[in-house]
């Protein structure tokens, strides 16, 4: 199997006796290079998307190095005492969520925003990083796979917040939290005629979730499926996209020289659309090697999963490495045309700081798993 | 067994988990495939197709940008305004041969050496695929011309922009500030995407501190263009958020006036209402024409400003640092009486010296044979320097400086002018950090009577007057009253900050303000040739020292370089009754206090108050 050699052996015999720095420090040595590799990257990019603004490529930098204090902090906090918070957690997040409906500040004409005085905080941000917790903490209370009951607790679990964030109203990060819990009860070993069930009625269920789409939503979905339909409004994007990806060609038009982006006809180059600066200028070759590089992040993270030592950990790390991908899939997709667009961005690549925040949240756990390891007893 | 079982448990999780875990990966591996797949198509299969599209590509997104806020005095008259202007700009990137194009345009349209230096000095900041100006001002008739030749100059382009303009000049340069083009340094601290079609940004002054307001929120258009980037049409879009009028409290006459009162002279006054902390009128002279730092002021002319042995580029009125000299000592006696160090109807003797228990040196009183016995009110008028030497020394310098911070000293006010400096009240802690050394009792004596590192601008020196002249209701001052959405009656009033200053008895304010009054209007005043049958004035006058006079001599005007000479100061709030205008005048190099810095305060006062204009006849009053 692929991932079996990505796996570190599971002999726990790295010589206990000497620790290794990096294992002191509970960082993974794998990740770690993946991640900053993949910064350099963005930042690389970055600071062409923005019309070489060196004022975005350091508050990037800045928001960068936040992240990376947030990541090595989790990486220290030990799985058995994450795994005691995580109801806690779970629960601030959902009345957050519902603070957020009632008292929220309207931004982009969507309430996402508490206002806390000092900063604004974005409360469904945190339930991406809860929800698979509090999944991994339901079903690692009994021995996997979990039982038909618990399925359902966990299902009612992930819907809660998921609802309320689609109430906001917030596609992208609806669907994110979605994948985060359907990722870890999967890897838990929700069993495969379930899986087939829930899957019949989410097809059943497709057109009464059209009719409670909102507008933008319906416009967002119609022009995904014919972009030329609406050249000026949102298949703008979808248009311009695939025209900046397309005349890169296989080596691009070198770093700096898109024309596309550069001469603005593409809208959001910095942030959601950053892909497609990436193709246009970088090409295939440039665009293969980033997801190489996503590859190796996601395979080494579902190594860790598969090597953890207690069902939390597995279930846990499995929830993020997903949601992980997803980030990936879904904002590669509606570059590209393959999905609608939604509001989802290119993970630690665009400019912008929730959400970078979270995923490096998310890895300070994947790392915390991997590096408070017991010995496994066998 | 039960342990055998828990043990076969973990195997099938563990073995569950690695399958599942080996199925997502391949469900990336598939989707990541997928995800190839299309990029494939798009990048090789359709690669000629695309490359021709985003060569004719023809409709895309533009920034508009917002009209900057315009800014009014308290009567309505416009001091700062947008007007029209067309520029030439040329897109370096679009253009193959820079210099024949620029050759080929001067034939058609004047091009100088200064338009030259400053397109070059603006190509080199600027932002790639922006247009950088060539030529500024374009007449209607260049414009014209322009157009007929247009298509032969790919990549260069006539835009017409809103340009500032301050219609009174060097008038309102300090306080409003003015606006100038964005550089990189700017880039740094403001939300690029809401500046992406904005090429100016407040640099100094109220134009600074309220960029936010006046700024506004960026639109976006769709337009269709030809291959070489020029519009065709606009298609659709979203209008910009125009910035915020502002309604200041400034009013432009009594800053005209009060220019006016201050002559020839290099110095600085700041009226103040107490009744709201508004700043009527904030001058610094001298000045300079902001309306040259709008498009980019030419370099020689810049160096000038620069350069010049009278500093026109140097805000006086908020930056400008100066020992207080003797106008603090109201406040040192607000202090006294407060703290309960000293009492208003009991004298001290004053032999002309004061010298600390145990030393030889002897701190002088301005008056070489002394006052005599006085109490606090003939000390205030009199300004007698042994009585505040004598306070402050019993007072200590922990209670004398928390007191004095109170009234805004020695911290910023906080006022919407940019670039405002905080004054320094000397301290214990400040002198251990600072200077590394420890505090002498002799420096409180000195802190006394306004003079050595203590410093305040005149802004602040007018800001406590006002506290003064409210009995201790201090007002965060401000220049803008209010801010209104362009064309709607809605205003908005800016929230002002306020804190009470407590002094025990209110009577310690009477007593205070009675012995200001006196300084005018009593026989012996040191301010009394301003007095006016209009309206009654309190205030305090005094100098400040530029030049350290040695224990044995005198201070001799005569004998020392004007620039040495002592800056002359006055603080004063009329009507004594129910103030209405709070001043503070510095005139650098001015000498006494009561002759020079007085008689501005007055003109201003008048021109508020509606007073007479003659100065009332009297004696010269006897310097502090």
């Amino acid at each position: 199997m692929a991932i079996r050699s990505a796996l570190p052996s599971l002999d726990p015999g790295d010589d206990p006796a000497a620790p290794s720095l990096l294992r002191r420090l509970h960082l993974d040595l794998p990740l770690l290079i993946g991640l900053l590799a993949l910064c350099a990257f963005g930042l690389m990019v970055l600071y062409s998307a923005s019309n070489q603004d060196l004022g975005n490529v350091k508050r990037q930098l800045m928001r960068l190095g936040l992240a990376f204090g947030v990541m090595f902090a989790l990486a220290q906090v030990s799985p058995v005492r994450l795994r005691s918070w995580s109801p806690f957690i779970y629960g601030v997040g959902v009345l957050m969520l519902v603070a957020v409906l009632l008292v929220g500040d309207v931004g982009k004409g969507a309430q996402r925003w508490l206002d806390l005085g000092l900063i604004r905080f974005q409360p469904s941000e945190l339930l991406k990083l809860a929800v698979p917790m509090m999944v991994a903490w339901l079903l690692a209370a009994r021995p996997l796979p979990p039982s038909l009951p618990r399925v359902l607790t966990a299902a009612v679990l992930i819907l809660v917040p998921v609802l309320l964030i689609a109430r906001q109203p917030d596609l992208g990060t609806a669907i994110l939290v979605v994948a985060a819990g359907a990722a870890a009860l999967f890897i838990g070993g929700l069993s495969w005629r379930l899986i087939l069930a829930i899957a019949a009625v989410a097809a059943a269920m497709a057109p009464l979730l059209w009719y409670n789409m909102w507008d933008y939503q319906r416009q967002r979905v119609l022009t995904f499926l014919d972009p030329e339909s609406d050249p000026l409004g949102s298949g703008y994007h979808i248009i311009q996209s695939q025209i900046a990806i397309g005349s890169g060609g296989v080596f691009g038009k070198g770093w700096l020289n898109g024309t596309q982006s550069h001469l603005e006809f593409l809208p959001e180059r910095h942030t959601d659309f950053i892909f497609a600066v990436i193709g246009e200028e970088l090409g295939l070759a440039g665009i293969l090697a980033l997801l190489v590089l996503y590859l190796f992040i996601i395979f080494r993270s579902l190594a860790i999963a598969a090597n953890a030592s207690d069902s939390y950990g597995r279930v846990l790390a499995g929830g993020l490495s997903l949601v992980f991908f997803v980030y990936v899939f879904v904002n590669t997709g509606m570059v590209i045309g393959l999905l609608p667009v939604v509001g989802v961005p290119l993970p630690l690549v665009s400019y912008g700081g929730t959400s970078m925040v979270t995923l490096m949240a998310g890895f300070g756990m994947l790392m915390a798993v991997q590096t408070h390891r017991k010995a496994v007893q066998f | 067994m039960l342990r055998d079982s828990s043990l076969e448990d973990r195997r099938r999780e563990h073995h569950l988990v690695v399958v599942r875990a080996g199925v997502v990966g391949v469900l990336v591996l598939l989707a990541l495939a997928l995800v190839a797949a299309r990029l494939v198509r798009l990048q090789v299969d359709q690669h000629e197709h695309f490359s021709v599209l985003s060569r004719d590509n023809r409709v895309k997104v533009q920034a508009v940008p917002p009209s900057r806020g315009l800014i009014y005095d308290a009567k309505g008259v416009l001091l700062a305004d947008n007007l029209p202007s067309f520029s030439l700009e040329i897109t370096v990137e679009k253009v193959e041969d820079l210099d024949g194009t620029i050759a080929a345009l001067s034939a058609i349209i004047p091009v100088d050496a200064n338009d030259l230096a400053r397109f070059e000095r603006l190509k080199r900041q600027r932002v790639r695929f922006q247009g950088v100006p060539l030529r500024l001002n374009l007449t209607p008739e260049e414009v014209a011309r322009f157009s007929l030749d247009s298509h032969l100059f790919p990549g260069v382009d006539v835009r017409a922009e809103l340009i500032r303009s301050y219609p009174r000049g060097a008038l309102t340069a300090h306080v409003l500030g003015y606006v100038g083009r964005i550089n990189t340094e700017d880039m740094a601290r403001i939300d690029t995407s809401d500046y992406a079609g904005t090429h100016f940004i407040g640099k100094g002054g109220v134009e600074k501190a309220h960029e936010e307001l006046l700024h506004g929120h960026v639109g976006h258009q769709q337009v269709e263009v030809n291959a070489r980037g020029r519009v065709l049409r606009t298609l659709e879009g979203k209008p910009p958020v125009p910035g915020r009028d502002l309604h200041l409290f400034l009013d432009i006459d009594l800053q005209q006036a009060a220019t006016e009162a201050l002559g020839d002279n290099r110095g600085a006054v700041v009226a103040i209402d107490p009744r709201t902390g508004g700043v009527l009128a904030l001058v610094s002279k001298p000045s300079f024409d902001p309306n040259l730092f709008v498009e980019g002021i030419p370099q020689p002319d810049y160096h000038a400003l620069l350069y010049s042995p009278d500093k026109p580029l140097f805000d006086r009125a908020v930056r400008g640092q100066y020992p207080p000299g003797s106008t603090v000592k109201p406040f040192v006696g607000l202090a006294g009486l407060a703290s309960g160090v000293v009492d208003a109807r009991k004298a001290k003797y004053c032999p002309g010296f004061f010298q600390l228990p145990g030393q030889a040196h002897r701190y002088r009183c301005w008056r070489r044979g002394g006052h005599g016995s006085v109490a606090l009110e003939q000390a205030v008028v009199q300004s007698c320097d042994v009585y505040f030497y004598d306070l402050a020394h019993s007072m200590g310098i922990e209670r004398l400086q928390g007191f004095l911070r109170e009234f805004g000293f020695g911290s910023r006010t906080g006022i919407d002018v940019a670039g405002e400096l905080g004054g320094l009240v000397p301290s214990r802690e400040w002198k251990e950090r600072a200077r590394n050394q420890p505090w002498y009792p002799g420096e409180t004596l000195i802190v006394g009577i306004g003079q050595g590192a203590f410093l305040s601008t005149p802004l602040q020196l007018a800001a406590a007057t006002a506290t003064l002249a409210n009995r201790g209701r201090f007002i965060q001052p401000r220049v803008a009253r209010a801010s209104q959405v362009p064309g709607s009656p809605e205003v908005q009033e800016l929230p002002a900050l306020t804190h009470a200053v407590e002094v025990g008895d209110p009577h310690h304010w009477d007593q205070v303000i009675r012995a200001m009054t006196e300084v005018v209007e009593g026989a012996r005043g040191t301010a009394k040739r301003i007095q006016t049958k209009a309206y009654r004035i309190a205030g305090k006058t005094g100098t400040s020292q530029v030049f350290t006079v040695g224990q044995k001599e005198t201070y001799n005007a005569a004998r020392l370089d004007k620039r040495m000479h002592d800056h002359a100061l006055f603080i004063a709030f009329a009507p004594v009754e129910d103030p209405r205008i709070a001043v503070a005048v510095i005139v650098e190099n001015g000498g006494h206090g009561g002759a020079v810095a007085a008689p501005v305060a007055r003109q201003v006062m008048d021109a508020h108050l509606g007073g007479s204009r003659l100065l009332a006849r009297g004696e010269p009053g006897d310097g502090d």
